[in-house]
């Protein structure tokens, strides 16, 4: 529903982009998920590529994102969101695609497809969405769980001999020469958002240039999974993923 | 000071809290009503909004639409 443009003489400065539908969104109270689609959508409302855009929804909790993302948008297999965009960019080198995955279907199931698209370099935008748990299946332990993470499938925490250690795929990535822009960015408060929503705009950008991939991870959180009120997670956020996972730029374009 | 208000899309509201973190002027509450998912929705508790869209940006599920006043006079001139 469109909002009225004027109330007693204020005039409207914020409301939803049009380019998410008016379906209520399925995840859960406070989860980023719904943060990174509105910001992800409104840097395409502001470009104007609505028309131009292609999106590749991943599986996981964000398996329905092309229910709310009012753009074309495909469906990949599990972990194989980036293959399927790599192949919609080579068909239609002229659109902006993106595949959207969050760290079970980016860096556990499709770790090989992930490592070889950047390796390759293909022009697209990876947005990774890192909350260091399996939130759809119901909280087993990720690949990006921290060291001592209470999860359903290690109730005692994560162990580093048993489990092995958490996977920092960003850094990972980073190192590849098919990389072009790698960061990382967050959600948890307004201007963490506000950086992301730049990054996310530059990345489309870059994506003329046919330079490489980009790659933006975000760190995000998982309230129901984690076990406490969102605003809670968000402080649990900062104090303990952000020290493993410290946000910020790590490969940017030489000009 | 500049005003503003908000209006709050309440039968999408999921009552996480997170723009009552992020509110500045401290203007938002949780209602005692409930709407048809069961959460007790946001709303405005006094008029001290000023319109700075920092609750609707936090928003996960873009329910909060945000109304400015419109400026009429030059920065720092007195009204």
């Amino acid at each position: 529903m469109e909002p009225v443009a004027n109330i007693d003489g204020m005039e409207l400065v914020y409301k939803k982009p049009h380019t998410l539908t008016d379906t209520p969104m399925h995840y859960c109270p406070g989860c980023s998920h719904g943060v990174v689609h509105k910001i992800l959508m409104e840097v395409i409302d502001e470009l104007g590529i609505q028309e131009e855009t292609i999106g590749v929804a991943p599986v996981g909790c964000s398996v329905f994102a092309y229910e709310y993302m009012n753009i074309d948008m495909q469906e990949a297999a599990h972990g194989r969101a980036s293959a399927v965009a790599t192949g919609i960019k080579r068909v239609l080198p002229n659109k902006y695609v993106f595949s959207y995955q969050g760290d079970g279907d980016l860096a556990a199931i499709g770790t090989g497809e992930t490592v070889h698209t950047v390796n390759r370099g293909e022009n697209i935008l990876m947005l990774f969405i890192n909350n260091g748990i399996y939130g759809m299946t119901g909280g087993q332990m990720a690949p990006t769980s921290l060291i001592g993470m209470k999860t359903t499938t290690t109730p005692f925490g994560r162990e580093a001999s048993t489990m092995g250690n958490p996977l920092k795929i960003t850094e990972l990535l980073a190192q590849l020469p098919g990389a072009y822009f790698v960061t990382r960015h967050s959600v948890h408060n307004t201007a963490a958002v506000r950086k992301l929503k730049k990054a996310i705009a530059a990345s489309f950008k870059y994506q003329k240039l046919n330079k490489g991939t980009c790659f933006i991870e975000v760190v995000s959180n998982c309230p129901s999974n984690w076990k406490m009120t969102p605003v809670e997670s968000n402080e649990w956020l900062e104090k303990n993923m952000f020290p493993f996972y410290p946000l910020g730029d790590i490969k940017v374009p030489k000009s | 000071m500049i005003r503003g208000t908000i209006i709050v899309a309440t039968d999408i509201c999921k009552a996480c809290e997170l723009c009552i973190t992020a509110c500045p002027q401290d203007c938002l509450e949780m209602s005692p009503n409930l709407n048809v998912k069961s959460y007790h929705y946001v709303q405005l508790k006094n008029d001290t909004c000023t319109g700075c869209v920092n609750c609707a940006i936090v928003c996960p599920d873009s329910a909060i639409t945000v109304y400015r006043q419109v400026k009429t006079t030059p920065k720092g001139a007195t009204v």
